[in-house]
């Protein structure tokens, strides 16, 4: 139900990879409970900017509308964030829209990825199991420490925490926190554990914890609120344990 | 001997999708998978309740028999017996699995896996993770397949969407056409079988609890290329969902098996603090009205009730279509520890604070318990011959389907946690028998000619431009939206079959605007605009299947409530007297006076009602329509009986 309120969007637009950026405005009818992307998908029933000019529906990331996807990041009123948790109400206007800066542009609000997914291969973020026949439970875990792996489980690959680190840039390796968080989870757990130390060697190479300036900007934007300090901290320790191991063994 | 290694194209990388990749790459397959976006933002992370298997932790005598039964009963029988009781038998061996993958299950003081107890069942049988056991799950299935991709087992094309499968002449499924949602290139892959893996088709109805890829296209193209379509009429209406403007996010049954109690004021109208309002003000109806199973009753009986105090009663909170699901009884370490992920949800887009104020909810579109018809094999004692290659085969041969997307195990109703079960259990089961099927196929994809994936590539290349080149004066956002209002007034959880013939005719008015769609965008660089149309199209059939469903079944059963049909149940029935009167007719007529009043001739109207309609429903594509047709059900474990939940 429309009420008399607009809503004015700023829009940063583009139509490929190696074209120029554009801005464009458009305003809609206020409704109750809207999020940007409730706009987003307004815009698409009647793409029109304000001074009238008929434009194509704006391209975005989205799918789970309730911010565990990891989908739909960018760049609303310069701060990086989810965009289906982005209330309306709650930001002053224009809501100026951008997608990404740190990751290959796509289209519009879209940007590629996959070099998240690349540094989970990287450091085999995962469990090696012996195969899936049934050979019982898993490890007996404490609550307490299961608990912990949980809060870093929850990363959802949106990329916020990179987008935000001054050290992630788009022509360097940086790995970035989420990577450095996720050896930490899977270095954690029993069976996993049993694959942390080529875990540490990667990220002790090229583009790993090293580089990290600690200037601890993504831990202030994760959306899931992933202790991201913590977990470089942790994983830091480790490497330098790892390394005189190394130097030791030698 | 081939000496190719057996390959698959895999079309989804939900639960289902990734279970069975990650079976068959086990089994030294290749395994070509295609997602619309990254799988691991596939809709399973959106599962926040939990999944089933009945190990009987605590003692509470649960067993797999018990969750069978359940799960049955659950769906009003409508589902086939012996596929269910497979699923259910390997439930413990699954979780265990995926507990050994890492999953971060909630555990118990001694550090096993924790249960709780969920709707439609009296058991704790449901083991989660936080507040979300379907993203962890999905997780934990997706770091095994990039480790098979990282060996180079498994090959992605995400950002790839399916278009339909490629037949050869024999009507045999070769291989899939696919099209690229960056470049718009359209071309084909071949392989010895293809998986559909994708998920449920929520997005007809516009709002939903569902994610915004959950479309349901993949099946309808497949029933379009002369697929059964089974059970379409039955959708799950979920009773609590947060009204919003994009999406009807899911508040999750645990909050009601954490304790959550559902009311509204007694008196109409009320506009007191609902905190002010004094408990003997409150009208608990879900309690009052099922005093054992009291919140816990199925979500099908649950949207009822709702839909009932709201419609019938008016009794919604402040005159509106919503009631209160309150948790504020409990304290807020408890709440924060059991359910604190998923009452961040409400709070993130409510603004308020359900540990202190009662949450405001209604029901909502959320599951489809009906899908692509698939086939098993039993193995004579009422459990699944898992190497046979007939399991979760299409009536397409060499197209199979797994985890929402297709139409067994729940029936006329889903129980709650038990979809990530059939997803996953699914997309493990199946593996053997596709293992099996490319092993005896006479001829391969290799032996069948160039031409065949030729003109499947050239049909659709046309047919998409076609669709790029639309240049009529219809919005197809805006149709899309006008098709779920269609549904929503008219195919919900209240069904006449007036409003039925009504909204057909609606429907077909539909298709006939379709034909003046515009394509808002004809560039050629990522852009969804032609691929949203063919959605559309899709989906236009997709609801006229699910209508026409409904009208033809004129019965009550499960989620599909025709109160016209209602069989009237005496309030003093017992089920077991069902079963006793089954017995009985078998040694000779039955006299009234053996059961109470009234209950011999309720019997009879409900044995001759399953006699008609105890069945599958069957759509076919026949000249643009839905042609409708029954299948019988395997009921030969359990005596199908009256549902009862009091
Ligand atoms: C909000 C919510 C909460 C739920 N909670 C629970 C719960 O607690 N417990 C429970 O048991 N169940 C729950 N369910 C149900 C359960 O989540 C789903 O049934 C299940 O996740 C479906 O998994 P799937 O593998 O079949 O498909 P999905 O996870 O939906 O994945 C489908 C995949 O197919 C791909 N795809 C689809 N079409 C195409 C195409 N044409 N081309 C290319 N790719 C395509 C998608 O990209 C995606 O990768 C819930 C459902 C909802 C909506
Ligand atoms: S601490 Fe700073 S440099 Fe290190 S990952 Fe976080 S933002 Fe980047
Ligand atoms: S750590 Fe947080 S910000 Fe970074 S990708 Fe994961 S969820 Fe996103
Ligand atoms: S759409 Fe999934 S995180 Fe926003």
């Amino acid at each position: 139900m429309p009420d008399d309120k607009i809503i004015r969007l700023k829009i940063k637009r583009q139509d490929q990879p190696d074209t120029k950026p554009y801005w464009q405005e458009i305003e809609l009818p206020h409704k109750p409970r809207a999020n940007v992307i409730s706009c987003l998908m307004d815009i698409q029933m009647n793409p029109v900017t304000r001074d009238g000019q008929k434009v194509t529906p704006v391209v975005w990331e989205c799918n789970c509308l309730e911010e565990v996807c990891g989908s739909c990041t960018m760049v609303i009123n310069g701060k990086v964030r989810q965009s289906c948790t982005a209330l309306v109400d709650a930001l002053p206007q224009p809501i100026v829209l951008e997608p990404m800066s740190k990751f290959p542009m796509v289209r519009d609000l879209q940007v590629d990825r996959t070099r998240m997914f690349e540094n989970l291969k990287k450091v085999k973020a995962w469990v090696h199991i012996d195969g899936t026949y049934d050979i019982g439970e898993g490890p007996v875990i404490p609550e307490k420490q299961r608990a912990k792996a949980y809060l870093l489980s929850e990363c959802m690959t949106c990329g916020c925490c990179l987008e935000a680190c001054p050290q992630f840039t788009k022509d360097n390796d940086f790995m970035g926190a989420s990577t450095f968080s996720q050896v930490r989870l899977f270095n954690m757990h029993p069976t996993g554990a049993m694959e942390s130390e080529e875990r540490l060697e990667t990220i002790m190479g090229e583009g790993g914890i090293a580089d990290c300036g600690n200037a601890q900007s993504c831990v202030e934007v994760c959306p899931k609120k992933i202790p991201l300090t913590e977990s470089i901290a942790e994983v830091g320790g480790e490497t330098t344990l790892q390394l005189l191991k190394n130097l030791l063994l030698k | 001997m081939r000496k190719q290694r057996p390959s698959y194209i895999v079309i989804g990388g939900g639960l289902a999708g990734l279970a069975a990749t990650m079976k068959l790459c086990e089994d030294k397959a290749k395994v070509t998978l295609v997602s619309y976006q990254p799988v691991k933002r596939s809709h399973s992370v959106c599962a926040q309740g939990g999944i089933n298997a009945a190990i009987d932790t605590k003692g509470e005598g649960d067993s797999p028999e018990m969750h069978f039964y359940d799960t049955v009963k659950g769906g009003d029988f409508l589902a086939n017996q012996p596929l269910v009781r497979d699923m259910c038998h390997q439930a413990p061996a699954i979780i265990r699995l995926m507990d050994r993958l890492g999953v971060a299950f909630n555990r118990t003081p001694e550090g096993h896996l924790e249960f709780r107890r969920f709707g439609g069942t009296l058991y704790s049988r449901t083991a989660f993770a936080g507040a979300t056991t379907g993203q962890q799950l999905l997780y934990a299935l997706d770091e095994q397949v990039r480790r098979y991709e990282h060996d180079g087992q498994v090959k992605k094309l995400e950002w790839h969407e399916y278009l339909s499968a490629v037949l050869d002449s024999e009507n045999i499924c070769r291989g899939a056409v696919l099209h690229d949602l960056r470049t718009g290139e359209i071309f084909t892959v071949k392989g010895d079988a293809v998986v559909l893996a994708t998920g449920g088709p929520s997005q007809v109805y516009g709002k939903t609890t569902g994610s915004t890829v959950c479309n349901g296209v993949a099946t309808t193209s497949a029933y379009l290329q002369g697929a059964k379509y089974a059970n379409g009429e039955f959708i799950q209406v979920h009773p609590t969902a947060i009204p919003g403007q994009d999406k009807l996010r899911l508040m999750s049954e645990s909050a009601r098996g954490e304790g959550g109690r559902i009311w509204v004021p007694k008196k109409a109208n009320d506009s007191r603090d609902p905190l002010t309002i004094p408990e003997e003000e409150r009208y608990y109806f879900l309690e009052e009205n099922h005093p054992r199973f009291g919140n816990l009753v199925p979500r099908d009986v649950a949207s009822r009730e709702i839909h009932d105090v709201v419609y019938n009663k008016k009794l919604g909170v402040g005159g509106q279509a919503m009631v209160y699901l309150d948790l504020t009884h409990q304290s807020a370490g408890f709440l924060e520890h059991r359910l604190g992920g998923i009452l961040d949800i409400y709070s993130k887009f409510t603004g308020e604070d359900p540990k202190k104020v009662p949450m405001k909810i209604f029901p909502a579109v959320h599951y489809s318990m009906g899908g692509i018809w698939t086939d098993y094999e039993d193995d004579g004692n009422g459990l699944i011959d898992h190497q046979s290659p007939r399991n979760q085969m299409t009536s397409i041969q060499g197209l199979y389907a797994a985890g929402e997307c297709d139409y067994q195990f729940h029936g006329a109703n889903r129980l709650g946690a038990n979809s990530l079960l059939s997803c996953i259990y699914t997309g493990l089961m199946m593996g053997p028998g596709l293992i099996s099927y490319s092993q005896n196929l006479r001829a391969h994809f290799e032996d069948v000619p160039s031409t065949v994936f030729d003109q499947a590539r050239d049909q659709w290349q046309e047919r998409m431009q076609g669709f790029r080149q639309m240049n009529g004066k219809e919005n197809p956002y805006v149709l899309h939206q006008d098709m779920g209002n269609i549904l929503l007034a008219n195919v919900l959880i209240v069904r006449e079959n007036s409003k039925l013939e009504k909204a057909l005719t609606e429907i077909n008015d539909l298709e006939t605007r379709f034909k003046d769609v515009q394509c808002l965008d004809t560039t050629h660089w990522s852009n969804p605009a032609p691929s949203m149309i063919q959605q559309l199209h899709c989906q236009i059939q997709l609801a006229k299947i699910i209508t026409r469903g409904a009208l033809i079944r004129n019965e009550f059963r499960g989620a599909h409530y025709k109160p016209e049909f209602d069989l009237n149940q005496p309030k003093d029935f017992d089920p077991h007297e069902y079963v006793e009167y089954i017995e009985k007719k078998q040694y000779g007529e039955i006299q009234e006076e053996e059961f109470p009043s009234g209950h011999v001739a309720y019997m009879k109207r409900f044995e001759e009602c399953n006699e008609r309609w105890l069945k599958t429903t069957i759509a076919e594509h026949k000249n643009n329509q839905p042609e409708i047709s029954f299948e019988e059900v395997n009921t030969s474990l359990v005596q199908p009986r009256p549902r009862k939940y009091d």
